[in-house]
């Protein structure tokens, strides 16, 4: 940003650079701007949800009522999506569910960090949930959770060529899941920075990139919140064949 | 900006040197939200939810009784208006019943004593006849004597009153 002296000098993707908040080199365990965001995420999702919620009333008032709606949406999804037995890992799912939607919305703040727009950040997560549903599965159905893969409705001769698929659709699941989120993040703040990068060399013509990028910023609201509501559906979705693995 | 340069393309993503710091205190967040989720936001939440639905429940309840408590004054209301209009018909009744046997027996009466008065009026209207008739007989006889005294003639009392009496009874 220091050198945006002529011309398209613009540098979309320097807004993802992960930097040692106080300098230096950037070691495992160095407070970066990952850690002031993610601590902002958990600040952002405590507000809401424990302070918003605090007055306890009977009659909510417009926080608490935000938090109400938050529980009790995530709450329905995991009931609906992933059956009534798995609501004991409700608080899990919360969390991811939080830890998503604040870090994608905080990202859109301008100057912000996306913690969710980095690959290492969503891979972890999509690989806990998938480690996790697929140590469940093996829990509690040991080998006949197997099954997930042998589709006894098909065909006999069918059924090993669609047991290969189905392993491979399963082992493409937590990459799909990682990839889908930090894509969709990454893109939308680096075609953002683009079109601002253009307000800035097109002089007297300035507005025509001006109003893309506010167009592009309503939409990347909105992305910012499908993708969390994505994240979360689909590892709704990936515990119910580990709860309930028969096809 | 070193890291930048190195990797040409300039993608942070891809910089590897970074993951072990994201992953750790991506760990470090997860677990720090969620035991404020777990622990504090969620118990919290619930036990307001389940304390609207106990309320909620316990409101319809009560008005559910409110409701039957109204249907029971409404038809003892109903009850009350019924068994009053039945009184007061009785009532009614009663004093027309009252009302006509006493005038009755003042009809009854009143038709007593005018007929011992007529009884009364026409024993004197006798009397007084009877009375008037005697004296026209006398007044008769006496007058009949003195007409034949004044002619010279001579009649002996008992002759003179037989004949007077034999024509009043032809006359009146």
């Amino acid at each position: 940003m220091a050198n945006e002296s002529g011309g398209f000098n613009i540098r979309p993707m320097d807004q993802f650079e992960v930097k040692a908040l106080f300098g230096g080199d950037v070691s495992w365990y160095t407070p970066t701007n990952v850690t002031l965001w993610m601590a902002l995420t958990i600040v952002a999702a405590s507000v809401l949800m424990v302070y918003g919620a605090r007055g306890r009333a009977l009659v909510p008032t417009r926080a608490q009522s935000a938090a109400e709606l938050a529980y009790g949406f995530v709450y329905k999804m995991v009931e609906d999506v992933a059956g009534r037995d798995a609501v004991r890992f409700f608080p899990h799912i919360f969390t991811l569910f939080m830890f998503v939607l604040f870090a994608n919305l905080l990202g859109l703040i301008p100057f912000a960090f996306t913690t969710t727009s980095h690959i290492a950040v969503t891979a972890v997560l999509a690989f806990t949930v998938f480690l996790t549903v697929t140590a469940l599965g093996f829990i509690l159905h040991g080998a006949k959770f197997l099954g997930l893969f042998w589709v006894s409705s098909a065909p006999l001769a069918l059924r090993p060529i669609l047991a290969v698929i189905e392993l491979i659709s399963y082992f493409a699941r937590p990459i799909s899941h990682s990839i889908r989120l930090a894509g969709a993040m990454m893109a939308g703040h680096a075609v953002a920075k683009v079109f601002a990068g253009f307000a800035g060399a097109l002089g007297a013509a300035f507005f025509v990139p001006v109003l893309a990028v506010t167009a592009l910023y309503a939409l990347e609201l909105l992305v910012a919140v499908i993708q969390a509501y994505v994240f979360t559906i689909l590892t709704c979705v990936y515990l119910r064949d580990a709860l309930h693995p028969s096809h | 900006m070193a890291e930048d340069a190195a990797n040409g393309v300039g993608m942070p993503q891809l910089d590897l040197s970074t993951f072990s710091n994201q992953i750790f205190w991506l760990i470090v967040t997860l677990f720090v939200l969620y035991y404020v989720m777990s622990r504090i936001a969620l118990p919290r939440v619930a036990a307001v939810l389940a304390d609207r639905r106990g309320t909620i429940t316990s409101d319809i309840s009560a008005a559910e009784e409110y409701k039957l408590k109204a249907q029971e004054a409404e038809d003892a209301y109903h009850k009350a208006r019924a068994d009053a209009r039945a009184e007061a018909n009785r009532i009614v009744e009663a004093a027309k019943a009252e009302m006509q046997a006493q005038l009755d027996t003042e009809i009854a009466k009143a038709d007593a004593e005018i007929a011992a008065r007529t009884a009364e009026s026409e024993r004197r209207i006798r009397d007084i006849r009877d009375r008037s008739i005697e004296m026209v007989s006398e007044v008769s006889k006496d007058t009949a004597k003195e007409i034949l005294t004044s002619f010279g003639a001579k009649a002996d009392a008992r002759s003179v009153n037989a004949a007077v009496e034999a024509r009043l009874k032809g006359g009146l």
